[in-house]
């Protein structure tokens, strides 16, 4: 296979793992706002854990998009 | 289209000489640190030179600062832990303010150079691994070995902890680094399409679509500019939390 192609190629299947980042973004919005519904008068006091769960959940997406940058421009 | 990664170029302001084989130069990364520092110790001083008992506008957004990390300390590092404040405070302030100059129009973002950003995670973890033999010697090492576990699952678990431990610095540094460089390409990318659309005649009337979602970008980027300097500084804490009682 040509190597620019295969670099192309391996670029595209590693943001897929940003799916899994996804995955786990909705997962925790959903819970939190199950979590709230339930007793809204906690929720507040939670914010500072969702956006920490949030920013935590999101770095690992960015994690994949950052090897495909690698691919793309470094390798 | 521009180049996305054009944006992180390094230029060279002044050569200061050499060291080795390699130079030593004031770049326009240094001129921002230089310009973040500068601007955080004016706005301490300025905010704390009156010290009322109501306080004013500047005044009170320094309180706010200090009392939000003041928080985030005292329930991650527990009380104890307040006496590693200033540390935290001043990581706090300064990937805030880099965070959010690097959202300026044609500004720098020096925490996208993975060199800064890895060079504040080992500052954090020596003071952890520092302070922990300071503080316990041998016993620091009882971080790796949870307690109430069956000593045959020891033999699996402790190289686990050891691994986590270890990949901390790497990624925290690129957690950073990362988030920084991905919205700022993101960013640039999007509006590159701009570009691109109005170039491209009929197409033209379509342009608005990605300069919406440039907007919304830049709200999202503003919004990881502040979380990711938050998130810093917690896990900043967590980690002095392990030095303070390595015990599980």
């Amino acid at each position: 296979m040509d190597p620019v192609a295969a670099k192309y190629i391996g670029a595209g299947l590693a943001c897929l793992g940003m799916a899994g980042a996804g995955i786990g973004l909705g997962n925790l919005f959903g819970q939190f706002l199950s979590g709230a519904l339930r007793n809204p008068s906690a929720a507040d006091g939670q914010r500072g854990t969702l956006l920490l769960g949030f920013a935590l959940t999101e770095a690992l997406g960015i994690f994949s998009l950052l090897i495909a940058l690698l691919l793309l421009f470094a390798v | 289209m521009a180049d996305p990664i054009h944006q992180f170029e390094l230029k060279t302001i002044a050569t200061l000489g050499k060291i080795g084989g390699s130079q030593i130069a004031f770049t326009n990364s240094s001129l921002y640190m230089l310009g973040a520092v500068g601007l955080i110790t004016l706005f301490m001083l300025w905010g704390t030179s009156s010290r009322a008992m109501v306080p004013g506008r500047i005044q009170s957004m320094v309180e706010l600062c200090y009392e939000f990390v003041a928080d985030t300390v005292r329930s991650s590092a527990g009380k104890e832990g307040m006496m590693f404040f200033p540390l935290v405070f001043s990581l706090f302030m300064f990937i805030l303010v880099l965070n959010l100059a690097g959202m300026l129009p044609y500004g720098f973002t020096v925490t996208s150079h993975i060199i800064i950003t890895a060079a504040m995670a080992l500052l954090v973890i020596g003071t952890v691994v520092v302070y922990g033999f300071m503080k316990h010697g041998m016993h620091f090492l009882d971080l790796f070995v949870p307690k109430g576990v069956h000593p045959a699952m020891l033999a699996i678990l402790v190289p686990i902890e050891v691994i986590s431990f270890l990949s901390r610095p790497i990624s925290l540094s690129v957690r950073l680094f990362a988030n920084m460089l991905a919205g700022h390409i993101a960013l640039k990318i999007f509006a590159g399409f701009i570009v691109s659309l109005l170039a491209a005649g009929a197409w033209g009337i379509l342009s608005p679509l990605p300069l919406a979602l440039t907007v919304a970008l830049t709200a999202l980027e503003m919004l990881v500019a502040v979380l990711q300097a938050y998130v810093f500084a917690t896990l900043t804490s967590i980690y002095l939390h392990d030095a303070l009682h390595p015990g599980h």
